[in-house]
């Protein structure tokens, strides 16, 4: 059983070679039954089996997960919690996963390191800056914190941007969020799958989903390569790879996946204190706690499953950083990666009943699945349990697609997700 | 850097493509009612296949549409045909 | 001081002498060494600080696997953070400083921190600093962190150059193999390309400093290289293959000098012949991270390429057959080498910042230098980059590359050919494909990995200072996956990405879990393969040329009238003229339109032609409004929408005759709008009977506007009858205009009677001078495009992007009737009848006004309304003006039911403050239409 963590206990095992720890997680053996088989042991995954058993009490619960916990779009995201979004149906899902955000850490003993260090969305024109008024009015509005920043303000908190008025995207402004930030992806990973076990969740790695058995039109149950697993409900947390398992139970989806690279540079000594995006230049950056600087932009043009990075995007994001902060064009890229995301029409997320009865969704989170992890699981975690619908998430139905009801942000606010 | 093969225009790089969306969507024919559901499965639906695929791309400097058919975990291109001249 | 300079040898240039600093310290060096080769040739052994510990750190490499020597570097005023020692060529003057460490790397003040080791192993963070919050650490912890201070200042000059270049074969690594592979390939008449990232070809073979086919090895890698140029091969040095990306295109980065980016190559590669070498591996054992400690190879690189004896009195500890011409090597270099079996018992190294000796099984060896190999790691980096595999070779306790990539070969050490003669042999192969002859394999190695339970401080990443014992915690914690170990402790995270410290990671897992390694795993190698600067990505990618803007024909006739040039819509176009505020020239200028005249530039709006015999039913379709109606001469104003029904542009279409029509869609939509006409027309139209042609770019278009408008048209010699009677609202004429074709349309977009008159590009400039001329008696002159949308405004006239959003479909905008009525299909048709389409609280558009005192409403502002105690937007500011015309601030809006709300007072909330505006008709001016007509 792992212990409690705390400074005191650090202490303790430090004097005796952290013997004491013992395993975050179990390494359990896959049951044939259970109450809930959630497939893909990401952060939602991983998120919706720890409130299902916190929230709802159902503990007889396994995470299947084709390779190790964390390692898809959890492991390989730039780690932006945010919440500054227009429609009211986003802010209340992203706002919610926030506020889980802030006392996550102390929720699950483990030190997600979550970071308020501010958000800022740059404007670079005067009718940018307009549309920017229009998020922040918004935000304020649906009960988030928005400031809007002139480009005084912007210096203020990030000194080493591009201030050049003949710049070629001159800095005029910012929408600000002053509760957004970073937090250490693998460790939200590893606390939901720690903080899980405890509660009796079993997380079975290195097991992949062959199929879905379905009965008299129902879902019942996974062939796996370690067996056949059988339970009431199904969830899916496979972003990236939800099409592949819609097609294994039967249906399409209205996905793209699509690779998404991500950078980090060689560590530095503090220069950038915040997050910051410029959707013109198409890049976003902030600085880890390790120094490295953070940074990402747009998908790829084509879309696939290739988890490997791509030269045009490549030149074209991390151009676009020593375009945002000319005195980083000098700093070294030390890696970069992809990850496979899911792209629905609208790049809001898709969370409910999959159409197979008793296989139920979370998938199509696009660039911004991580910050959305607690929320995601809450939500997920209240469907799987009830068979019905939080109030936050029902509007993220699939059935929005047929009604039109589309919740796209990108089109609302001019700003991508 | 992937290279495509337009069928007018050769190798070029993928920068002057478009993905242009999967082979075999046909609109509905809207003169006539249409269901929601098949609204929705035209508008939105997509097999996203993992492995070989055929889609529709747009070589934008000459802008014809062509048929490609390529394996999206690969990269591997198998082939291009102009699109009138595409069977389905 | 134990390294020293060696008399002579090496490729270092005596000659040419060269000064330098460390960390306050005065040195010299030769042209030809690195910062790392001339500290140790000036006996400095002490380079680093690691980054947790700040446990003082040498050299452990020569090359790109050094993970400790990390400097800051100042030249001529410039500084670079985190340059490697070891990789950066001395350049006289340079003052380098150890990263991380204070005042010197010598006497780190924060040295003290490894007193506290045991509370700052794998993963600490994750148990601590919860309570009462990790913001309250986090500030100190960024501050211990991080290597190299980023100065603020940018380098003048520092520019990537870029180029795109094909070969049939890359070589990838001038070494033995590489050279031989180059010259058989460029022999058998492909065109080769061959790279190395040092300045000089030869790779292994000057540590090696034997004579090869009979040369010694420089006079060999001269006449190999010459055979390879003659043979009409290129050479690349000083170039690096930082990645290898999808259809065998390699990134190469070609060092330029200390302060100069790197030129970026985009090589497009028939076949990529890998030949990168293999490196000396760590030895796992206690202390093995002090100041002195050194890999064997690293070692007789100083020697055979800079000079420099590494130490006099070296203890030569190894597990494999390549140590034993080392130690020779050394020996003749006057070393005293004592070779050491490392496979003999536990190893411990003594002494503080250098060694005392070595204890192998209970044995001690007094040295002053220990150089260990763990045995040969062949370099696969860029073949995981290209997707291939890796298999496990017992015989080589390695990993070496597995199925054959498909365009890909690996040769020599990165292949697992250590033996020279085994690897020329692969390499003369290499131009054919097909299997390489047998190997003599004279390596022999005792596999030698990390002991778990051992005893003593064991690093296993130098840099990041994981120890055995951090893996050994983390497998207890159950961090046993080779990717979560990696995340955990962060082994191989460091600026070498794990080139010294995965296999010995991994290994020690496999030892914990009683696994072997190829079933424990490998990590993926990410590109880039060494660090390199952001600037290699960005090259001319900069300022103004990054997404340039696009020009207007006249731009230097406006920029001489006085305006003030912006960015709209993607093209850099006049705001105002002259030198007045900003808002005083609006003022002026939307009066003079609605007083006398406006002429403005407006080529930008686009003039895209569909022609053929199925262009009426095209246009039809793509349309929202009902097209095939429209007349030969006739404009009309419509929308297109996109599948889903929301509105994507609004322009006006002409009709010239009965099989072409002019598409006139907004200035920024132009590539959009085409892109789409193309879209629909070579889906399930026949191609043959239809074309559409972006005719944008051939035209001209000067608009002018207002009460003097047609007199002043009058004087452009067209013979046109310019009478409302003979040439109304929404109609055009083609003409001449000083012998080149015009195209003449009365179409407005400010609600005063206007002529768009273009003509061809070439006679724009006499069309703007004959127009100018016309208005200046008639008080009538240039506007901006800011005063046009003033004007626009106040006419209710909307810009779609801006009074319109990404939900916005035509019924909102007060064009319900072709969703109703028309008969035929169109693009969107059935998404206006679904059930979002038909909510009543959709958004609409509608007009604000305010009364004068309180100012125009600001841009973004939202309209709100109280709901069961809460504030909700029911819509939003869309555009504002203080219109000069009506005296009076006006505004346009989307607003729930705005249409049945006019005349109703609204909330209108900005930034935490409320006012009120009342819902109104969006067109403020001349609802009846006179002044349009007129």
């Amino acid at each position: 059983m792992n212990k409690r963590y705390s400074a005191l206990r650090h202490f303790r095992e430090g004097l005796r070679g952290h013997s004491g720890w013992g395993k975050a997680w179990r390494s359990p053996a896959l049951k044939s039954t259970y109450d809930v088989i959630i497939i893909g042991g990401g952060g939602h995954g991983l998120a919706t089996a720890y409130y299902l058993a916190r929230n709802h009490c159902i503990s007889r619960v396994a995470i299947l997960e084709k390779g190790w916990l964390g390692g898809g779009n959890t492991g390989r995201n730039t780690t932006a919690i945010r919440s500054n979004y227009y429609y009211p149906e986003s802010a209340a899902l992203y706002d919610m996963s926030l506020r889980l955000y802030e006392g996550l850490s102390r929720e699950l003993n483990y030190n997600v390191m979550f970071s308020p260090r501010g958000m800022m969305v740059l404007a670079h024109s005067e009718a940018e800056m307009e549309i920017a008024a229009r998020t922040v009015n918004a935000m304020q509005i649906n009960g988030t914190d928005a400031e809007l920043f002139g480009a005084e303000d912007v210096r203020k908190r990030a000194p080493i941007l591009n201030f050049d008025r003949d710049a070629r995207f001159p800095i005029h402004g910012a929408i600000w969020q002053g509760r957004a930030g970073t937090g250490r992806h693998d460790a939200v990973a590893w606390g939901y799958a720690r903080a899980a076990d405890a509660l009796g969740v079993d997380i079975i790695q290195n097991c992949e989903v062959t199929d879905v058995i379905r009965e008299g039109g129902r879902a019942v149950g996974v062939n796996t390569n370690l067996g056949e697993v059988r339970a009431d409900r199904i969830g899916a947390t496979v972003a990236g790879h939800s099409s592949v398992l819609a097609g294994i139970a039967g249906f399409d989806l209205p996905i793209h996946s699509y690779a998404l690279q991500a950078f980090v540079s060689e560590p530095l000594k503090p220069v950038m204190d915040t997050v910051a995006f410029s959707p013109a230049y198409g890049t976003y950056f902030s600085q880890s706690d390790k120094g490295g600087l953070v940074f990402g932009g747009a998908l790829d043009r084509v879309p696939s499953y290739g988890q490997r990075g791509n030269m045009p995007v490549q030149e074209l994001v991390v151009s676009g950083l020593a375009e945002m902060a000319p005195v980083l064009a000098k700093v070294k890229l030390l890696r970069h990666w992809a990850g496979i995301v899911d792209v629905t029409p609208d790049s809001s997320p898709i969370i409910g009943p999959s159409g197979v009865d008793g296989l139920y969704l979370n998938c199509g989170w696009g660039t911004g699945g991580f910050k959305a992890i607690p929320a995601g699981g809450t939500l997920f975690a209240h469907l799987l349990a009830t068979g019905s619908h939080h109030e936050v998430s029902r509007p993220f139905d699939l059935d929005r697609f047929r009604t039109g009801r589309l919740i796209d942000e990108g089109a609302a606010s001019g700003i991508a997700h | 850097m992937q290279l495509f093969p337009c069928p007018f225009c050769g190798l070029r790089d993928e920068r002057e493509f478009q993905f242009a969306g999967e082979v075999g969507k046909t609109r509905p024919n809207t003169s006539e009612p249409v269901s929601d559901a098949d609204w929705d499965t035209y508008l939105n639906t997509q097999r996203n296949e993992k492995g070989a695929a055929r889609e529709i791309w747009c070589h934008l400097p000459c802008q014809e549409y062509f048929v490609m058919e390529r394996d999206t975990v690969s990269m591997d291109v198998f082939g291009a045909i102009a699109l009138r001249k595409d069977p389905s | 001081m134990t390294g020293s300079r060696v008399g002579s040898g090496g490729l270092i240039d005596r000659t040419k002498p060269l000064s330098f600093c460390f960390d306050g310290g005065a040195y010299s060096g030769f042209s030809g060494d690195t910062l790392a080769s001339a500290l140790l040739a000036n006996g400095v052994r002490v380079m680093g600080r690691s980054f947790k510990y700040h446990r003082p750190r040498g050299v452990w490499g020569a090359w790109f696997d050094d993970p400790n020597a990390i400097f800051n570097i100042r030249l001529a005023g410039d500084e670079f953070p985190n340059c490697q020692a070891t990789t950066t060529h001395l350049v006289d003057g340079m003052k380098a400083r150890a990263v991380n460490a204070w005042p010197t790397a010598r006497a780190d003040l924060k040295g003290g921190l490894d007193y506290f080791h045991r509370w700052l192993g794998a993963g600490f963070y994750y148990k601590t600093f919860m309570w009462p919050d990790w913001r309250l650490f986090e500030p100190a912890i960024r501050r211990m962190a991080g290597l190299g201070h980023l100065d603020r200042n940018t380098v003048a000059g520092y520019v990537s150059d870029q180029l795109h270049d094909t070969c049939d074969v890359l070589v990838i690594g001038g070494g033995a193999a590489g050279l031989t592979a180059a010259r058989a390939c460029a022999e058998a008449g492909q065109e080769v390309v061959l790279i190395d990232d040092h300045p000089e070809l030869g790779g292994g073979l000057y540590r090696r400093g034997l004579a090869i086919e009979g040369e010694a090895p420089e006079e060999w890698v001269a006449s190999q290289q010459k055979a390879i140029r003659q043979a009409g091969g290129r050479v690349l040095t000083s170039t690096t293959g930082f990645g290898v990306f999808d259809h065998n295109l390699v990134g190469l980065a070609e060092h330029r000098g200390f302060s100069s980016a790197p030129r970026l190559h985009r090589m497009r590669a028939g076949r990529i012949v890998m030949a990168t070498g293999a490196l000396d591996r760590p030895i796992t054992f206690a202390n093995n991270d002090r100041p002195g400690i050194m890999s064997v190879e690293a070692a007789t690189e100083y020697l055979g390429r800079y000079g420099v004896l590494v130490g006099r009195n070296i203890a030569l500890v190894s597990n494999n057959s390549f140590s034993k011409p080392a130690a020779e090597r050394l020996r003749a270099a006057g070393a005293e080498v004592t070779e050491c079996d490392a496979t003999r018992g536990p190893i411990r190294a003594l002494g503080g910042k250098r060694p005392s000796c070595v204890e192998i099984g209970g044995q001690r060896y007094a040295c002053d230098t220990i150089l260990a190999s763990g045995g040969l790691t062949p370099v696969v980096h860029l073949w995981r980059h290209a997707g291939g595999k890796l298999d496990w070779r017992d015989d080589l306790a390695a990993f070496v590359p597995g199925n054959p990539g498909k365009s890909m070969i690996a040769i020599g050490a990165a292949n697992g050919s250590f033996d020279l003669e085994d690897a020329l042999a692969e390499a003369r192969n290499s131009a054919r494909s097909g299997s390489v002859s047998e190997r003599r394999g004279n390596y022999r190695i005792t596999p030698l990995w990390p002991k778990p339970g051992s005893k003593g401080r064991q690093w296993i990443d130098f840099q990041h200072d994981v120890t055995l014992k951090d893996i050994e915690q983390a497998a207890r914690e159950n961090f046993v996956s080779v990717e979560h170990l990696k995340r955990y402790t962060t082994l191989g995270m460091a600026s070498d990405q794990g080139k010294t410290s995965n296999m010995a990671g991994l290994a020690a897992m496999a030892a914990i879990q009683g696994k072997s390694i190829p079933e424990t795993g490998t990590t993926t190698f990410r590109p880039p393969f060494v660090p390199v600067p952001l600037e290699l990505y960005r090259g001319h990618n900069r300022g103004q040329m990054r997404n340039p803007l696009k020009r207007l024909p006249l731009e230097a006739v406006h920029r001489a009238a006085g305006a003030a040039m912006g960015e709209y819509g993607g093209w850099l176009r006049p705001g105002w003229y002259g030198d007045k505020s900003e808002e005083e020239a609006i003022r002026a200028e939307s009066k003079m339109a609605r007083d006398a005249a406006g002429i403005f530039d407006s080529s930008p709006l686009g003039k895209i032609e569909v022609m053929g015999p199925d262009a009426e039913a095209f246009v039809n379709f793509i349309y929202y409004n009902t097209i095939k109606t429209l007349k030969p001469g006739s404009i009309r104003y419509g929308f297109m929408l996109t599948e889903r029904g929301i509105v994507y542009d609004d322009g006006v279409v002409s009709r010239l005759g009965p099989d072409r029509f002019v598409i006139s869609c907004s200035s920024s939509h132009v590539d959009g709008v085409n892109a789409l006409l193309e879209a629909w027309r070579q889906d399930g139209n026949d191609p043959d009977r239809l074309f559409v042609h972006d005719t944008t770019a051939n035209w001209a278009t000067i608009t002018v506007s207002g009460p003097k408008a047609r007199e002043m048209v009058g004087e452009l010699g067209t013979g046109l009858d310019f009478s409302p009677e003979s040439f109304p609202h929404m109609t055009f004429r083609e003409a001449a205009f000083q012998g080149a074709p015009a195209r003449i349309a009365r179409v407005s977009f400010t609600g005063d009677a206007s002529y768009e008159v273009a003509v061809p590009a070439a006679k724009a400039e006499t069309l703007w001078e004959t127009l100018i001329a016309a208005g200046g008696k008639r008080g009538a002159g240039p506007i901006g495009l800011e005063a046009l949308s003033v004007l626009r405004a106040e006419k209710g006239y909307l810009i779609v992007g801006k009074d319109t959003d990404g939900e916005t479909m035509p019924h909102d905008l007060g064009f319900g009737i072709p969703r109703l009525k028309k008969q035929t299909e169109f693009v969107g048709d059935r998404s206006l009848h679904g059930e979002v389409a038909k909510l009543e609280t959709r958004r609409q558009f509608v007009g604000l006004a305010v009364t004068k005192p309180s100012g125009p409403l600001p841009v973004g502002a939202h309209v709100v309304d109280i709901r069961e105690g809460r504030t909700v937007s029911i819509g939003i500011v869309t555009s504002s003006y203080d219109s000069a015309c009506l005296g009076e601030p006006i505004a346009l809006a989307l607003i729930e039911r705005g249409q049945a709300r006019v005349g109703e007072y609204v909330k209108i909330l900005h930034l935490g403050e409320t006012r009120v505006a009342q819902v109104a008709s969006p067109c403020f001016l001349d609802p009846a239409g006179e002044r349009l007509n007129a």
